[in-house]
This record gives structure tokens, sequence and C-alpha cells, in this order.
């Protein structure tokens, strides 16, 4: 019974536990519940992959409604890959969260806290799952409030003004999202993904089907922070408690890629970027990103913000492979939404653990800490080597297949900027491994000792993970290679 | 010619109040005047909706006897939850502006950003 | 035990002593212990996976897939033997020398350095070993990062400049432009594997075959070929033992060994001759040879000057690839052994005599060869091997380097490698001269200075005498050469 309603499940067993949460009382116990529920939801989410991993998907009616007409769940392969991120990173980061919360937010908060997270954690899982497209509009929006909500929670009151302008900019962005499903609704007359699908492919030269396209690329490149979309990224990850930077960065951007996928993959066909030229802006603003972001990462003197920048360039990459529009190129899309949310999640725990530690990220506070905090200072150069793309790592995997992507096109321009970008991470990367090792301390830093294992343990799994799948990587390009064949696309054609 | 632009002066009415919601939210450098100007844009694309879902002679998604054509009624339920949508956005940013307020003492960005500066 | 985890466990022990060293960091002469033990047995391992491969075993094996495709694979054959005999070798003797020097020289984070090291030696034989160019690629990479804490070992303004430096060059080149050349290949064969004959032959346009080679040559910035060279010398920071196994045998080796492979098992010489690939490249090599010697001459820093002698011997070697002859793959596969074991024997003392006179610059190392006989013996006996005379090992390589030349009508290059030769003289042997006939700059007597610690002693002399016996008994390194010559 409970794997026929896996998919409902997923959304449903966060849903009912966060009110849940709100009531219980502040302490341990709302981040106790918290913790069996984003475990549960994590086992769950293995079961379902291991359901699609084959190829097969899963249809799951809403309420017994038959789709088209009610909401229908449609589950393959990158579905449940995505899945598997959200709850992963959401099941990892609660054994982290439980030290940093009571730091960073006031007791008698925690409940609605975990609470609040709970149902950020729906939103994504419902993005992941859903097969409607209003239904995505939806859980989007539930995901973006909450994470507003979380933003905000921060310490310093510049979290105020990074939520603001994330609502600003967000909502916006949904708005436009909800401007082209409605057109796209005007001319197809359903909002079931597969229907879409079918119903798009003979009228796709219409203009009111391009208008369409266009403000959903756009809505969903303000979610996903491309340049030059990606102004309320910086403030977002650096004000927000640490237990949230390492949970967004990991997720939430990677969901927005998902959904891009989803929309232009599935419900638009490829064809829609050559007709629409979406292909060729997918690259450059891409490429820019990547270049702009890495150089301004490197004039920053704030680790928070250095992996904020770098999380942009790193987006950036995603959106280049999409613009590769072939197989190999979605394949590095994919594999690199994996191994992005291993890394991030990484460095942002250790960033997370030097804040606990001293309270603050800037680099004149923080020189010379990695002598001190020997595991989180290697976790930060295990990470970030996996981040320049070193073999041995996973971010070497994804690097490789966006090159080979490049290459396999001719794209010789565009090869070089992956590659001028891998340089920019030395930089900015070894920035930090100096001021954190071998820079003389701060006259003003207190002699710490090293973060508690409540965080260690957590970022050292995400750690090992990192190399694990930078040698084992069946899991992660096969999966990619089955989600690539069911979106339809094909190897690259002259 | 005259027919099209007077027979759609829905749509033009939604462009009107798109642009002007979303001037407003660049333009206005107080913080509630965004959220009215984020509403304001929010309140077109329901109308734009709504615009769609008409059918020629229909009539109120209501059965009734002697009606044979109705409008459409599943633009009305999708505007229905981006209505939800939209005042939970607003209540939130509202909220944010309070708590703004009490830590800054003001609501006006460029304030807010000389204040965040000059730390 | 089996071979193939004979071979798995030369790659690996080493980092198994790292670990093992820092669980016994606070007991110093317990974590030396280990080093020492580490050091001898994967000596011991490498010798009898040579006498296993000797005997015509052929082993391999694959220890994952991280790419559909490509394997990380360890592969013996005569190039990666005689590299990996080099190297563990040397280790074990560096290892007795590091621990006099360190301990003289009261060094700060000796476990770190010592730790490092080991790590560095477990790279360098996974490049050694390395079955595929992905696997080489993987090595090669991990060998500039763990070298990287033991050039900015002492952790001052001066180190971590220089280290940036060796790291902004060797990860710029290897990421900019290698793993370019890399994703090059495999787009247009789809494989990495190292083939007899090469893999590029038939499926790559002759035209962009020396675009494609200057990729490599270049990209591969541990060769050093100029103007991706400022690595080495900025790398001199770093403690000697540092610069006597790394800089001079283990990552610079590296690089060559990693251009002769190239050449060899992946564009294949046929194909470099048939297609010219190498034409315009020789020049490079050449040009290296001539202006690193001349730049050597007017060091006065001791280190410095063998930095830039390592870029013009190792230019020797590249030379040798790209001429892809017979003879000339002979004597650059050989100088690999005897550029090593004659480099190292200088860089020991010159650490010997920076900890025991605190003598870094040549101008004022007159006379203390009266007081320090074995180390400026040793230097001698260096100097004379990598200057080409007998009856040194030095001499075999240059002999068939020459002959290569020879062999085709390469005149103008032959011309190069003579005067090399000669300006070899002009900035090597002054300083032995200097050291035994010259007069201290103010006149003291080098009455209290004693010879350089124990351990540094028998290391050089190991060493030197080591470069006097391969000149009478130069297989094992020759018949290796031999075999890969011969494969053509």
């Amino acid at each position: 019974m409970i794997e026929q309603n896996l998919s409902l499940l997923l959304v449903v067993i966060p849903l009912i536990a966060a009110p849940v949460t709100a009531m219980l009382p502040a302490g341990r116990s709302p981040w106790l519940f918290t913790l069996a529920i984003t475990w549960i939801c994590f086992a769950l989410a293995i079961w379902q992959l291991t359901i699609v991993i084959d190829g097969s998907t899963i249809s799951y009616e809403l309420g017994g409604w038959a789709p088209p007409w009610g909401i229908e769940y449609h589950i393959d392969a990158l579905n449940a890959l995505v899945t598997l991120i959200v709850s992963g990173i959401a099941a990892i980061t609660l054994p982290y969260a439980l030290l940093t919360v009571e730091r960073d937010i006031p007791l008698r908060e925690t409940s609605l806290f975990y609470a609040v997270f709970l149902l950020c954690l729906v939103g994504l899982l419902g993005i992941a799952q859903t097969g409607d497209v209003f239904n995505l509009f939806v859980f989007l929006e539930i995901s973006s409030l909450s994470s507003y909500v979380l933003i905000a929670m921060g310490k310093q009151r510049r979290a105020l003004t990074a939520a603001y302008q994330y609502l600003i900019m967000g909502s916006i962005g949904a708005t436009f999202l909800l401007i082209g499903i409605g057109l796209v609704y005007a001319e197809t007359g359903t909002l079931n993904m597969q229907d879409l699908h079918q119903r798009l492919q003979p009228i796709l030269d219409h203009r009111t089907v391009h208008t369409g396209f266009v403000f959903i690329v756009v809505g969903i490149a303000l979610k996903l922070a491309l340049f030059p979309l990606h102004l309320w990224l910086p403030n977002a990850y650096k004000y927000s408690p640490s237990a949230i930077s390492v949970f967004l960065s990991a997720t939430a951007t990677k969901v927005a890629v998902y959904i891009m996928l989803r929309m232009v993959f599935t419900v638009f066909s490829t064809s829609i970027l050559m007709i629409t030229h979406t292909e060729f802006i997918f690259l450059t603003l891409g490429a820019f990103g990547v270049v702009v972001a890495s150089t301004a990462a490197i004039f920053h003197y704030d680790l928070k913000r250095i992996l904020a920048y770098s999380s942009i360039a790193q987006i950036s990459y995603m959106v280049m492979g999409m613009g590769f529009a072939s197989k190999l190129g979605i394949t590095a899309t994919v594999v690199h939404v994996f191994n992005h949310a291993l890394m991030k999640g990484a460095l942002f725990m250790a960033a997370g653990a030097i804040v606990y530690r001293l309270g603050s990220s800037k680099f004149e506070n923080i020189y010379g800490i990695g002598r001190q905090m020997p595991w989180t200072f290697a976790a930060i150069f295990i990470s970030g080597l996996s981040l320049i793309g070193i073999p041995g790592t996973a971010g070497f995997i994804s690097k490789w297949y966006f090159m080979l992507a490049a290459l396999e096109q001719q794209a010789w321009l565009f090869a070089l900027v992956i590659l001028l970008g891998s340089l920019l991470s030395v930089v900015y990367m070894w920035k930090i491994f100096e001021a954190l090792f071998f820079h003389r301390p701060a006259c003003s830093a207190p002699p710490v000792t090293e973060a508690p294992l409540s965080l260690l343990v957590p970022m050292w799994v995400l750690v090992l993970a990192n190399i694990y799948f930078g040698i084992n990587t069946e899991l992660t390009v096969g999966v990619a290679d089955t989600a690539v064949r069911l979106l339809g696309v094909t190897a690259y054609h002259e | 010619m005259i027919d099209t632009i007077i027979g759609h002066y829905n749509y033009w009415i939604v462009i009107l109040l798109m642009m002007a919601g979303f001037y407003t939210v660049i333009n206005r450098g107080n913080l509630i005047k965004k959220i009215a100007g984020l509403n304001i844009f929010q309140t077109s694309v329901f109308l734009l909706y709504i615009s769609i879902g008409y059918v020629n002679e229909g009539t109120t998604p209501i059965i009734a006897k002697g009606f044979t054509s109705y409008a459409n009624p599943l633009p009305h339920v999708l505007i229905l939850t981006a209505i939800v949508v939209g005042v939970s956005t607003t209540a939130l940013g509202l909220a944010l502006v309070v708590r703004i307020k009490r830590a800054y003492g003001t609501i006006e960005e460029d304030e807010i950003h000389d204040k965040d500066m000059s730390l | 035990m089996s071979d193939q985890h004979l071979l798995l466990l030369s790659v690996f022990m080493p980092f198994a002593g790292a670990f093992t060293l820092v669980v016994f960091r606070h007991w110093r002469n317990l974590r030396e212990a280990v080093t020492l033990v580490t050091a001898a047995a994967v000596c011991l391992i490498v010798v009898t996976v040579f006498m296993r491969f000797n005997s015509g075993t052929l082993m391999a094996i694959d220890i994952a897939e991280p790419l559909p495709g490509l394997a990380i694979r360890f592969e013996v054959e005569s190039l990666g033997m005689l590299f990996a005999l080099v190297a563990s070798l040397l280790w074990l003797v560096t290892s007795i020398y590091a621990i006099g020097y360190m301990r003289k020289h009261h060094e700060k984070n000796q476990t770190r350095f010592y730790a490092m090291f080991a790590i560095a030696i477990g790279s360098t034989l996974g490049i050694a070993f390395a079955g595929n160019l992905f696997t080489l690629f993987l090595w090669y990479e991990l060998l500039t990062i763990s070298t990287y804490p033991l050039v900015a070992h002492t952790g001052n303004k001066k180190a971590r400049r220089g280290a940036r430096t060796y790291l902004s060059i060797l990860l710029g080149t290897s990421i900019g432009l290698l793993l370019f050349a890399i994703l090059i290949t495999y787009t247009v064969t789809g494989s990495l594997d190292f083939q007899e004959g090469g893999i590029l032959a038939g499926k790559l346009d002759p035209a962009w075959a020396g675009l494609l080679y200057a990729l490599f040559i270049f990209g591969i910035g541990k060769a050093a070929v100029m103007p991706f060279h400022r690595w080495l010398p900025a790398a001199m920071v770093a403690p000697t033992p540092v610069s006597a196994l790394l800089h001079a045998v283990a990552v610079v080796k590296a690089g060559v060994f990693t251009i002769l492979k190239v050449t060899i098992y992946i564009f294949g010489t046929d194909f470099i001759t048939s297609s010219g690939a190498s034409d315009w490249l020789v020049w490079f090599a050449g040009s290296t040879i001539l202006l690193a010697s001349m730049i050597a001459m007017v060091q006065d820093n001791l280190k410095l000057r063998l930095a830039y002698s390592t870029i013009s011997q190792l230019s020797y070697i590249v030379l040798g690839a790209l001429l892809a002859t017979n003879m000339s793959l002979l004597g650059g596969a050989l100088h690999v052994s005897m550029h090593a074991f004659a480099k190292i024997t200088l860089f020991f003392a010159a650490g010997a005599i920076l900890i025991t006179a605190d003598k870094s610059n040549i101008s004022d190392m007159g006379g203390l060869g009266r007081a320090m006989p074995i180390t400026f013996t040793a230097f001698l006996i260096g100097s004379l091997s990598i200057i080409g005379l007998p009856p040194f090992g030095g001499m075999w390589s240059k002999w068939y380097l020459g002959m290569g030349m020879v062999e085709t009508g390469q005149w103008l290059l032959l011309t190069v490698l003579l005067v090399s030769s000669l300006l070899n003289i002009a900035y090597l042997l002054p300083v032995p001269v200097r050291g035994f006939f010259g007069k201290a700059k103010d006149g003291t007597e080098y009455a209290q200075i004693k010879e350089a610690p124990v351990n540094c002693l028998i290391a050089m002399m190991v060493t030197s005498v080591a470069c006097v016996l391969l000149f009478f008994h130069p297989d094992p390194f020759y018949e290796l050469a031999m075999n890969i010559a011969g494969k053509k």
C-alpha cells in the first residue's frame, strides 16, 4: 500500500508534520520530530528511485481523478533523482542543525523554524513529484515563501533586507512563470505536462507559444539566479542561518534547474530551443555567469559570500549544459545537479562550523583558523578540490561531461569558458585555503577548538560522498543517462 | 483593426496594470510601495487568466436551467489559488517590512542601504 | 602475493605510511622509523615488481571506472618500471637524508612534511604505473596538490609567494592546456588507452597533430619547457629534501615521463615523424636548454643555479621525445635515471652546505670544500655526471641523445647539445673548484665547521657512488630504456 502511494506520501508526510511541529514545545522536540520526518522522506525517496531507475515511470492520480483532468504525479528517473537530492540534503542537514539552530534562532522560535523548514521541504518535494504545471507553480511558491521566512530568521538585520529583496525578485519570477503557464494553457487547454507535450508539438511555431515559453524561461531564470538575475543570491546565502545556507544552496536552485529541464524538454520539447534561439541565450548568459561570478568571488573577503558567488558560477555551468541541448550536455547538467549539492552542502557546512565557533565568516576574523580546526579545514580543502574539478572527485566528472558536450559541437569558445571557470575557481578557492591555513591568525581571535561532532559528522559524510561519487559514478551517470533518454534529448547531430 | 484594439480591451488593461505594477516595484524606494506594485502586477495576471477563460456567449460557470454554454471554470479556480498565493506573499512582505522598520528605523530603500554601508 | 595486489600495494603503501606516521606524530623516533620502513618496503615491492615484470608477466589491474570507458588502471611497462625504480630507490635515500636535515635545521611541522612527502611519492608511483592517460592525469594533479604544502612549508611570506607561483603555473597549465588536450584526444579517438603505436594515427588529421602535441608539451608544465618554467625556481623556497627528491626527481621526471608516454603511446613515434608534429616544438626545447643554462650561469644562489640547470636538463629529455627516433628515445629515457641520481647528489650537497655552514650563495663558499671535503667531492661527482664525462653515468644518456640527433641530421640541435655541455661545465664546476681552492670572502678559516650530519653524508655518498656505478653497469635502466626505444 505504501509503495502505490509513495509519491503522495513524500508530500503529505512533511505537510502534516509541519503544523504538528509548530505546536511542539520549544527545545529539542521539534528538532527530533523534524529529524525523524526528513529521514522517513529520505528512505521513501530511495525506495522510489529503486523503482524507476531502470527507466520505468510511476503515474499517480491524485484523488483518483484521471489525467488530464485530475492532477497527476508523474515520476521518472529525473524526478526521483531530484527527490533523492532534496530529501538527502534535508536528512543530512538536520543532525547538523541541532547546534547551529540553537545558536542562530531564539529558543521560543525554534518550533516555528522547524515547521517552516518542513513546509519548505514540502514545496521542494512537491515540485519534484508533480506532473501538472500549475501544481508546480503552487509548490514553487510554497517553497519560496518558506525560504523567505527561513532566510529572514538570520541573526543580523541584513537578513531581513536580503529576504525582502529575494521576496520581491522571487515573486516577480513566479508571476512570470504564471503568465507563461496561462498563455500556454490558452493555446492548449491543458495543464498536465505529458498532455501539454502532445498538444504543443503541432503548434510550436505559434507566437503565443513562444511568448509563453519566454515568460516561463525568464521566470525560472530568476529563481535559478542566472546571470544577470542573480542579485538576490549572495545576500540571501550570506545572511541566512547556517543550516539554511546549507539546505538552500544545495537544493533550492537545483530544483529550479530541474523545473527548467522539465519545462524546456518535456513540456515544450527540444526543438523550441532552436526555434526561439534560446540555446544561444543559455550558452551566452551561462558563459557570462561563469566568468563574472567567478571573478566577483575572487574579490571578496568573506567566506560565505565567496561560496555564494561560486554557486552562481556553478549554476551557470548547468545552464550552459542545457544550452548545448545534446545528450552529453544534459547529462552534464543532471550529473552536476547532484554533484554540486554535495560540494556546496559540504562547503557551507564547514563555513557554518567556523561561524559557530567564531561568530563570523569575514576573513579578517577567521584568518589562520584552519590550524585550530583541522578537520573543518580538511573538509573545505577536499570539497574545494571537488569544486575546482580535480580528478578523483565528483566535480571532475561534471567538468568532464561539460567539456565533452562543448567539444562535441566544436564550440571552442564555450569550452575555453568552462576551462577558464575552473582556473578562476582555483584562484578563489586557494585564496580561501591560504587565508584559513597559512595566514597569521587575527590578533583579536580567541583560541577555539575544533567544531563539535554533530557538525563534523554530517560535513564529512558529504565530503566523503564527493570522493565516492568521483570514483563510482554508476548512480549519478546511470540515472542521468536514463533521465536524458526519457527527456527525449538525442545526441548532437550536425 | 479598430475592432481588434477595442475588442481586446481587457488585454490592454492587463498590459497596463502589469507595466504599472512592475514599474512601481522597480522605481519606488519605499518598501511598502514595492509590495503594492507587486500586488498590482499580480492582479494583472489574474485578469489575464480570467480573460482567457471567457467563452463566447458563455455565462457564469454555475449549472442553471436554460443555459448550455458556460465560461471555463478552470481559470477561475487557478486564479483563486493564485490570489491566495498573492495574499500570502503580501502578508509575508509586510511582516518583513515591520521587522525592517524595527531594526533600521526606516523603510526607505536608500536609507537602509546607507545604514548598511556606514557600518 | 598475486601480481595485481603487489602492483596496488606499491602505489598505496606510501599512503598507508603517511597515515601511520601521522598517528605516531608525538614520538619522533617512531615516526621517522615509520618513514624509513615504508620507504624500504616500497623499494622492495617495486624491485619485486621489476623482477616479475622482467620474467615476462603482464601486470595490470583496474580498480574503478568513474567514467564509461575510462578506468583507473594500473599497468607495468618498461618506461614506468624505470621511473618507479628511480623514484622508490631515491625515496629511501632521501628519507635518510631528510631526517638528518630536518633535525639539524630544527624545522617545524615535521609530521606534515613527512606525511605529504609520502603522499607525493605515492602519487609519483601512481603516475609511473598508470595504465591509461586518465589515470596518469589523476595522479599528476594529486602530485601537484600534495607538493604544495611542501613548497609552502615554512609558511612565511616568501614561501607562500613561491608556492602561489608554483601552483598557478602547474594547475594553470594542467587544467588550461593538458586537460584540454586530453579531452580533444578522447573526443577524436574515443579512448585514452596507452597503446604501442599510439591511438591517434588515422583518427587525427596530421595537420592538427602539431597543435595537439604543443598543447600536451606546454600543458605538461612539470617538464618546465619555457615559457612555463618559472615554477621550478619558485619552488626552491622549499626545504632542500623537497628540492632534491621532488624537484630533481619526482615532480620534474613525472613531467618528462608524461611527455615520453604521450609521445610513444598516444601519438606513436611513426605518427610524430610522419606528421611533422614536433618540427617547430624542437626549437622551444632547444632554446630552453640554452637559455636555462645561460640563466644558470648568472645565479649566485646555489639552489637557483641547480634549478635552472634542471630546467635545461629536462629539455634534453623533451628533445629526445620530440625527435622520436630509436636513439633519441633511448637517450631520453636513460637520462631520466642518470640525471636523477646526479641532480639529487647536487641538491643533497647544497642542502648540507646550507644547514652546516648556513651558506646559500656560491660567492660565499670559497674554501668551504676544505672543511667539508665529502660534500664537495659528491658535488664534483654529480657535476661531472651532468656534464656527461666518463666514467660517470651521465655520459651514456648524452651519448645516445647525440646519436639520435646525428641520426636525424639535426646538426643545429647537436651544436646546442655540445654548447650546453660546455655551459654545464661553466656553471657547475666553479662550485667545487672554488670550494677546494678558493679563499673565503671574509677571510675566515673554517675551523669550526665540521662535515654535514651523518645521514646526509650517507645519502650523498650512496648517490654519488651510484653515478659511477651506472657508468659501468647501466642495466637495468639501460635494458628498460632499450625496450622502450625498440618499440617503434
